[in-house]
Order: C-alpha cells, then sequence, then structure tokens
C-alpha cells in the first residue's frame, strides 16, 4: 500500500499506470455483477409493485404490497425472530469460535489433529446438516429418543428456534474458528514473550494482547456472522417448515413467494431484507472502525 | 436429498424465474412425478412407453412435501415439463387461466373408448369450465380411519362407529399408555384431514362449498365452530400423544407409530396401506384394519361421505414440444397392465372395469371396502388445501396448525380464517 502510495506522489511520473492493470479487466466481473446481482434486484424492486402468482405477466399495483408489509403482524414477528436468532447467533458462536480458533493457533501437535476433525461440519452442505440434525431429533425414531426422557424440542416453542441457534452454530463455528486462528497465528510472539518476561498470566495476556490485537477479524466474523444469519433460510425450511415460531423473515418470503405465491408481496420483502442486511452490515463496519484499515500492529 | 432440492428451488427461483434460464429442448419427455410408495406403477408405464415410442419419456420424481411448490416453479419458467402429476380442480386452475394446460377434449371425442373407461364423476374433477384438462392416474384416495388390529384386541376395543365411540378409545388407549392416534403434525395436511371429516359430519359438504365459492361466511357456519372444538377437545384428552408437533408423515413416522402398535389408529388417505405394504409388509398383510370415519350424532352430514381426493390426474403443459406423444402416453392409463400394476400395489382404480380386477389385490377385501366406499358416496370431497387459492390454503394451513398445538382457540381459529379469505 505505502508503495503505491510513494509512487503516485513522483511529480510528472507516469509511473502509476505501469504498475496497474486496465480498467477493462474488470469488465467480466462486472458484467457478472451486473447480470446476476444488480439486474435481479432491480426486477425484484420492481416486483414489489406488483401482484404476481409466478405465472403469466405480473399486475402493477403500487405501494399495495408495502403498505401491507408495512401493518402485517406476520413481518413484526418475522423481524423481532430474525433479530433474536442473529443477536443469539452472535452471542453463542463468537466466544465459543474466538476462544477455540486462539487454542487451535498453538504449535502442538495433537491441535492440528483436533483442529482437522473439528473443521469437519464445514465441508457438510446445509441441508445435510439440517436433516442429520432433524432426524437425531426426531421424538419417536431418533437416537435421542432412546436416551430415556428427552423433551420434544423440534415441536415446541421457542425450543425450536434454540435448535436453530444450535445448529447453526454447530456448522458455522468451524468456519468463523477458522477466521480466528489465521487471526491468532498473525499475532508477532514477541509481544507475548515480552509479556512473560513483565510476569504477565496467560488470562492477562489473552485480555491485552490477543483480543485487541484480533479486533479486525473480529469484526469480519461478526459481519460475516450477522449477515449470513439474517439471510439464513435452509436449516428452517428442513428442521421446522417455519413452526414453532421460527418463520424468521427469509422463511417468511420463501412462504409468502412459493407456498402462497404471492411473489409480489415476497419481493417486498426480499428488498426489506436486503436494506436491513446491508445497513447493518455497513453499521458495524463503521461503528467499529474497521473502514479505516487501522493496523493492528500500530506502534510497532 | 428431499430438502436439497427445494432449498436450491426456494433461494435460486427469484432469480431463476427473472432472468428466464432457458432449458428443457433435451430430446427427452419429462414426466414430473409425486415421490411416494405409488410411483412405482407410473416409473413402469415410462418403461413400456418407451420400448416403442420416438421420444424417451424421464420420470422426474418430486419428492411429495414439495411437490407443488416444485411444480409452481418450473410452470413459471421456461423449464416446464411434458406431463405433470397434479390434483385436478382448483389445483390446477392457475395454469388453466394462464393457457399453459393442453385442452385433451379432442383426445377425449377421438378416443371414446378411452373416455369411456372411466368413471365420469372422476373426470369430471379435471375439468375446467368444461374442457378436460387432466386424465386419472391414480386410484381413488379416499381418506379413511386405519388401526391396529393386534393392540385393539389386546385392550378388548372396537373400531369407533360414533363420535362418542372415538373419545371412549381414546380414553381407553391413553389409560393403557398407547397413544390412540398418530398424527404426523409436522406436515399440516395431516391435522386439516380431521376438520375436513368433522365439519363435513356436523354441518354436511355445503359448508365447505360455501367456503370455496369464496364467501368467507362460511367459516362462520355453526359447523366449523363445532368442528374446530371437536379437535380442541382431542388435543386436550391426548388423542395424539405428547409430541405429534414435530412427527413427520412423509417421512413414515407417523405410519411407523401405528406399525410398531405405539398408536392405536391413524386417519390417514387410503395410500396408508400401500406405505405399510412397503414398509411393514407383515403388519399391512395381518393386522392393518380400516373403518370409515364414525358418524357424528345429530349432525347435518350424512355419514357416508368421504373426504380425500377423487384421485390423481396426469396434464400436459401446452408449450410441450411433445404434445402428440403426451396423449400417446396419457392413453397408458387406461391400459390392462396399468390398471393391474394399480390394483397389485393396493390402489382400487377408477377405471369402469376395476371392480373385476379387485381379486388380484394384495388385499382385496382393503380394496372392496374402498370401491364400495367410493361407490356409495353421496359427496366426495377433495381436500381443502387442493381446491382452495393457494394464498387462502396457505393461510388455512397455518391456522390449522396453531389450532391442534393450543395456540388459538376454536373461536380465534374460525374468525382468522373468516377475516383472511377477506
Amino acid at each position: 500500500m505505502s508503495l503505491t502510495t510513494t509512487r503516485r506522489r513522483l511529480p510528472g511520473s507516469s509511473g502509476s499506470r505501469v504498475g496497474r492493470p486496465g480498467a477493462v479487466w474488470a469488465l467480466p466481473a462486472l458484467l457478472f455483477f451486473g447480470a446476476f446481482a444488480l439486474l435481479p434486484l432491480v426486477l425484484v424492486a420492481y416486483l414489489s409493485l406488483t401482484a404476481w402468482n409466478g405465472l403469466g405477466t405480473p399486475d402493477f399495483i403500487g405501494t399495495q404490497n408495502w403498505e401491507e408489509l408495512a401493518g402485517d403482524p406476520a413481518m413484526r414477528e418475522a423481524v423481532g425472530l430474525s433479530t433474536a436468532l442473529t443477536t443469539l447467533s452472535w452471542l453463542v458462536q463468537t466466544p465459543i469460535s474466538l476462544l477455540l480458533g486462539v487454542w487451535a493457533a498453538g504449535p502442538q501437535r495433537n491441535r492440528a489433529i483436533l483442529s482437522a476433525i473439528f473443521f469437519v461440519p464445514l465441508l457438510l452442505s446445509t441441508a445435510a446438516i439440517a436433516i442429520l440434525w432433524r432426524a437425531l431429533l426426531e421424538p419417536n425414531f431418533g437416537p435421542m429418543s432412546n436416551v430415556g426422557w428427552f423433551p420434544n424440542l423440534l415441536g415446541d416453542s421457542p425450543s425450536a428456534l434454540l435448535v436453530i441457534v444450535f445448529v447453526t452454530a454447530w456448522q458455522f463455528i468451524p468456519l468463523h474458528t477458522l477466521l480466528y486462528q489465521g487471526g491468532a497465528r498473525q499475532i508477532p510472539v514477541s509481544l507475548y514473550q515480552a509479556a512473560e518476561i513483565d510476569g504477565a498470566s496467560r488470562a492477562r495476556a489473552f485480555w491485552h494482547i490477543t483480543l485487541p490485537q484480533l479486533r479486525n477479524t473480529i469484526t469480519t466474523s461478526s459481519v460475516l456472522m450477522v449477515v449470513g444469519t439474517l439471510t439464513y433460510f435452509e436449516t428452517v425450511l428442513v428442521i421446522t417448515g417455519g413452526k414453532h415460531h421460527t418463520t424468521i423473515v427469509p422463511y417468511l418470503m420463501y412462504e409468502s413467494g412459493f407456498v402462497a405465491t404471492r411473489l409480489g408481496y415476497a419481493s417486498a420483502v426480499a428488498c426489506t431484507l436486503v436494506v436491513v442486511a446491508t445497513a447493518v452490515s455497513l453499521a458495524m463496519v463503521r461503528f467499529t472502525g474497521f473502514g479505516s484499515m487501522r493496523s493492528t500492529r500500530e506502534g510497532m | 436429498m428431499t430438502t436439497l432440492r427445494t432449498g436450491a428451488a426456494g433461494s435460486l427461483a427469484l432469480a431463476l424465474t427473472l432472468t428466464a434460464c432457458s432449458g428443457g429442448g433435451d430430446g427427452q419427455m419429462h414426466v414430473y412425478m409425486y415421490q411416494d410408495s405409488l410411483a412405482v406403477v407410473q416409473k413402469d408405464a415410462v418403461e413400456r412407453f418407451n420400448e416403442d415410442a420416438d421420444v424417451e419419456a424421464v420420470v422426474d420424481e418430486v419428492p411429495g412435501e414439495t411437490y407443488e411448490d416444485k411444480v409452481r416453479t418450473v410452470m413459471g419458467s421456461n423449464n416446464q415439463p411434458d406431463v405433470f402429476f397434479n390434483w385436478g380442480g382448483g389445483n390446477i386452475r392457475p395454469y388453466v387461466e394462464e393457457d399453459m394446460l393442453l385442452s385433451l377434449d379432442d383426445m377425449m371425442e377421438n378416443n371414446p373408448e378411452f373416455e369411456e373407461s372411466f368413471i365420469p364423476s372422476v373426470l369430471e374433477e379435471a375439468q375446467i369450465d368444461g374442457v378436460q384438462y387432466g386424465v386419472p392416474m391414480r386410484g381413488t384416495q379416499p381418506v379413511l380411519l386405519f388401526y391396529n388390529e393386534a393392540v385393539f384386541e389386546d385392550v378388548g376395543a372396537e373400531p369407533p362407529e360414533t363420535w362418542e365411540d372415538l373419545l371412549g378409545l381414546v380414553d381407553t388407549f391413553n389409560d393403557e399408555g398407547i397413544t390412540p392416534f398418530a398424527l404426523g403434525g409436522a406436515d399440516t395436511w395431516t391435522m386439516q384431514m380431521w376438520l375436513q371429516y368433522l365439519v363435513d359430519r356436523n354441518g354436511g359438504p355445503e359448508v365447505f362449498q360455501q367456503i370455496e365459492s369464496g364467501d368467507p361466511e362460511g367459516w362462520r357456519d355453526p359447523a366449523m365452530l363445532q368442528a374446530a372444538e371437536g379437535v380442541e377437545e382431542l388435543v386436550n384428552r391426548d388423542a395424539f400423544g405428547d409430541n405429534f408437533s414435530s412427527v413427520s408423515f412423509t417421512e413414515g413416522a407417523a405410519s411407523t407409530l401405528l406399525s410398531e402398535g405405539d398408536a392405536a389408529m391413524h386417519l390417514m388417505g387410503s395410500w396408508e396401506y400401500s406405505t405399510h405394504l412397503d414398509q411393514a409388509e407383515e403388519f399391512a398383510e395381518n393386522d392393518l384394519g380400516y373403518a370409515p370415519f364414525p358418524e357424528v350424532s345429530g349432525g347435518a352430514g350424512d355419514p357416508a361421505n368421504v373426504t380425500g381426493n377423487p384421485t390423481n390426474y396426469f396434464s400436459v403443459t401446452a408449450d410441450s414440444e411433445y404434445t402428440e406423444e403426451a396423449q400417446e402416453f396419457l392413453k397408458a392409463t387406461a391400459e390392462e397392465e396399468y390398471v393391474r400394476d394399480m390394483v397389485e400395489n393396493g390402489e382400487v382404480p377408477t377405471t369402469t372395469d376395476a371392480e373385476e380386477y379387485l381379486d388380484d389385490s394384495p388385499n382385496p377385501d382393503f380394496a372392496r371396502f374402498q370401491y364400495e366406499l367410493v361407490q356409495d358416496a353421496p359427496h366426495f370431497q377433495l381436500s381443502w388445501d387442493q381446491s382452495l387459492d393457494a394464498d387462502v390454503s396457505e393461510a388455512m394451513l397455518n391456522e390449522i396448525d396453531k389450532l391442534f398445538i393450543g395456540e388459538s382457540t376454536p373461536d380465534e381459529f374460525v374468525d382468522a380464517m373468516a377475516e383472511q379469505q377477506q
């Protein structure tokens, strides 16, 4: 980074252009982004102003869907559930991934083996994971039903939502652990050596060195986690089918679009989701100062 | 696997329908089929068809719980199947309104012997505004009360003939530590069956016909409230056990409860028989009992009425490249081999000559029972979720779920539905 800035400062030099690829190289990516991200987004925004059952031509009905959405108790509940799911997921996943990641960053050989086993959920598809957990928790024939008394977790509220929180955590903690492991390995050993000489305990070293050094990783991981959970869908579809108060916003979108076949209304829900998820991730980046890219090694 | 496809369909469908990916035209005639233990009949028919056809027919099996979403999504894309399984009636109306289905009137006219091979009232269910859009391709599927004879014998009980009998049995079996009724509450349509029968027994077919015609006041009919109260009473008496809300029918859990003797009875469509034949053969042959839904004393409905699916249909899409071949394929549904296959698989066909084959059924008594039940029924009510518009039926299934799990009272159920349909 510093290299390019110095170059740009050289007066009368065209050197700044020599080393940079032309804008034309970005074209394929931009075209893809335009065709598969922007265009559908615009079309969905338009669809949210129509009544459409998925067949034939959409009828333009102005802001009717939006007005209905504003007063829809189902949407209110879905927003509340999405907020709860996101908050709980963050609260469960972040500390566990952080601790595991820091632990796995250590040098001993058994850690490498354990970490490798631990990352297995990362390799499974979401649907497979959801089917697996639903089968495990099946109240009559699942393995848990043989363990003696076991509650019907999937058939009640709010335990069904907690199951989703748990399964999401089981699935995504490995990914975030990987991030934290990478982050922790970047921390210079000299910091810990200095702390050791000063007589700091391991807990103090963790609190005063590891955590501050990982702050950018925490932001990255949290943004991924929050936006990922906000748009999470498959597990709910497979495990509860939106029953027992698990109709989070993405599931409401699916249900109104593909079960009730009201694609216009579903598009309004989708637009809301896009706006909220974008706003949340921007706010997180801004709030944590991640955007200014301050180095974690300031003063070293 | 099941849900993998749905997940993909769900999350990608918006993008797919919008970017209108072109598909199809791979030289094969695609037959969309509901995946269950009965589909083997259709797969055999496709094999026979392929022996001397110019085009290769392939069966695309779609898991049952997601069948309708999937069909709806592909029908809105350029990837339509050539032939697809459906429930007739309100289920295909949206496609007919968009001119997406091929009229089979000419086919019927040119092949009078084909048309005459089906029971006329069953054919009629696949007519929209007098035009034929579907051909019966499965057996008739009334909803019956199945029970485990061995469990009944142990307790010394008889199948219920009246609603009071049924309530008495609930207490009897609960005292014995046996769940009175298996119920696959993870699939809401299984709970819907209870309401369908209770409304019909209490108020007759007119109550739902009023709702079906678009009049939301039908939900406020006293019979609807009585039916909902019946459900509440069953739930309060623990008729379905304490974990029915997460028991899956489509994955076989509810039926297994019955065959294992953990539950005494199961209100289910006649396909329950083939399900057991497939998964618990010994039980299907020795201990599976069946009875009509009991009478409700003082109710306005004829106790001989049945609910369920008169049958299922094959329809042909209008834009298919193979409309000629597809119609040729449909003729298989009246062929002797096809009918025989259905009977051997435990179904009761809706062809007029079905009766002569019934002796070949794995359980001729059951086949005759079912055949006569349907023949003698003054009214055969198509499943509610299939006869209502998708948005109303989605809301209805949600409300039925709430009623069963005790999140709403019968009064709230009635009010919610009357308001929902407006």
